[in-house]
């Protein structure tokens, strides 16, 4: 089978500082890879620049379209760049309300990337959005309540809900999960994982919290100070961590 | 004429600037085209980009025509129509057909326009996307990558709120289907007077320093929803002064115990028919 995003010595530099750097991975379609590793470590950096919204210093990120073309991101044009991430990507930010827009109403988020798509139908339009909601499990009747009106768990969900509505193949996300309680998190990684399936999208997530990568990923990339440390099966690596800063991530684990 | 000013206010190169780039928004319909804008002795708000736009048109042998809120008589009008009178000296009216140029703020006229006339539009915001995007940066480039779905949001907010498409004025428009346009504030119901117009239309935005154009024929299309389609405002009342029931009404309250009368916004179209009834 042939991959869905091919990304070969990506580096990514803030000037002198290095972002990650020489950094090389395959994602498959359906297929779930999430990078770890501690704050600082380039992985949203990194993520960024596979998702063409940093431009890469050196390597090459390339992408397996739809129609089976392989598109090199380096040589994308700005208006190909914006209609591969609204019609075949999504991006899910860590802070909902960096992905959301605050000032109109949770139908009009998810229905926003249908209208940039040309869809110019209102009753179909609020019929999806409502069907989307109830995905996330977000009580429909709600569909004209403004995000601000949500809490933090409901603003995320929105935001999946928004992201996916055009049924992307490939969707980046940066610590969904991060800064809720728990109880929320595990709702909110149980419906990725529902959705993730159903779906039968490909992502790359990055988190902090090995519980999650246990939970979603079949592979995981841990990273360390901008590079790759160790990558492999996430069963493999969480059970059997061969590279220090691994092993120290492993055993850093809260259990109760 | 005072002879100390130039004809018209401006001097030469400046009107040069202005027609120069009339005739881009001209060549590019819906383009909004940047300007140096300069100061002129009335305030932001009161029309300076319209002004500016009439100044660098104006010949001698021109007939002004400008209204406010479709009448003449209104501060506004007033006050242009004698700047222009002063340091131009040429002709003014306030009929409709007699006009070769029309400044306007708010109204088309009510009057079917001809060929040989022009229409200057005085624009508060010429950004239909502002209000959803406050960044200058990427408005642009929606409007390069022609990506305007974001309009149909706020359109889809005015259903999901009101029922019904609520805005009632600044209706944005997409001009000879390429450029999404704001039609400056006039009422919806003069958006279907845009289309194929005959005559030239012009945009000034002496704030903002933008100016576009609407050139004759061209089509233009207001946006909408498929099962919510584009709809101009209708009265249940007919002008109480001419009996109208076609022109766009302006409801006056006219004492303390809140008795009000419907009358036609537009004062020329509405005194030429009641010459006529009298006649």
């Amino acid at each position: 089978m042939s991959a869905l995003l091919q990304v070969r010595g990506l580096s990514h530099n803030y000037g002198q500082r290095i972002g990650c750097q020489d950094v090389s991975f395959d994602l498959h379609p359906g297929e779930l890879l999430c990078i770890v590793g501690e704050s600082g470590s380039g992985k949203s950096t990194l993520l960024k620049t596979a998702a063409a919204q940093l431009t890469a210093s050196s390597g090459s990120v390339r992408y397996h379209q739809r129609d089976g073309a392989w598109l090199d991101l380096d040589e994308l044009s700005e208006a190909d760049r914006r209609r591969l991430a609204r019609e075949e990507w999504g991006f899910v930010t860590q802070n909902p309300r960096d992905g959301l827009r605050l000032n109109v109403s949770a139908g009009a988020n998810v229905a926003e990337r249908l209208m940039a798509l040309g869809m110019r139908n209102y009753g179909q339009l609020r019929e999806i959005a409502r069907g989307w909601l109830e995905r996330v499990e977000i009580d429909p009747s709600r569909i004209d309540d403004p995000p601000t009106a949500f809490s933090g768990g409901m603003q995320q969900r929105l935001q999946i809900a928004r992201t996916l509505v055009t049924q992307p193949r490939l969707v980046f996300m940066d610590e969904p999960t991060a800064g809720l309680d728990v109880s929320v998190q595990a709702r909110i990684l149980d419906l990725l994982r529902r959705l993730v399936n159903e779906l039968g999208l490909a992502a790359v997530m990055v988190t902090h919290d090995l519980a999650v990568a246990r939970l979603l990923a079949a592979r995981t990339m841990v990273m360390q100070g901008g590079r790759v440390v160790e990558t492999g099966l996430t069963d493999q690596i969480l059970d059997d961590p061969q590279h220090p800063y691994t092993q120290l991530l492993v055993s850093s684990v809260l259990t109760t | 004429m005072t002879s100390n000013y130039n004809f018209a206010f401006l001097d030469e190169n400046t009107k040069r600037m202005l027609r120069r780039a009339l005739l881009k928004a001209v060549a590019i319909p819906g383009y909004q085209v940047p300007f140096g804008s300069r100061e002129m002795p009335l305030p932001y708000g009161w029309g300076t980009g319209g002004i500016q736009l009439t100044a660098a048109l104006l010949g001698p042998d021109d007939v002004l025509k400008v209204i406010d809120q479709g009448a003449d008589d209104t501060t506004n009008a007033v006050n242009i129509r004698r700047f222009f009178a002063r340091v131009a000296g040429v002709a003014t009216t306030e009929r409709t057909i007699e006009a070769s140029v029309i400044q306007t703020r708010h109204r088309i006229p009510e009057t079917p326009l001809r060929e040989d006339q022009i229409l200057v539009f005085q624009v508060p915001e010429p950004e239909p996307l502002r209000t959803l995007e406050p960044r200058e940066a990427e408005t642009r480039t929606l409007h390069a990558l022609a990506d305007y779905g974001l309009m149909h949001v706020k359109l889809y907010e005015d259903i999901a709120q009101y029922g019904h498409i609520a805005t009632s004025y600044d209706y944005p428009v997409l001009v000879d289907g390429r450029f999404l346009t704001s039609p400056s504030p006039i009422p919806k119901f003069d958006n279907p007077k845009l289309d194929h117009s005959p005559a030239l239309m012009l945009f000034g935005a002496g704030r903002e320093k933008r100016l576009y154009a609407i050139p004759p024929y061209t089509r233009v299309e207001s946006l909408a929803f498929e099962d919510h389609p584009f709809e101009i405002q209708r009265w249940e009342h007919q002008c109480e002064l001419c009996g109208a029931d076609e022109s766009y009404l302006d409801e006056v309250v006219v004492d303390d115990l809140g008795s009000r009368m419907f009358v036609c916004s537009d004062t020329d179209y509405c005194g030429q028919r009641r010459a006529e009834q009298a006649a």
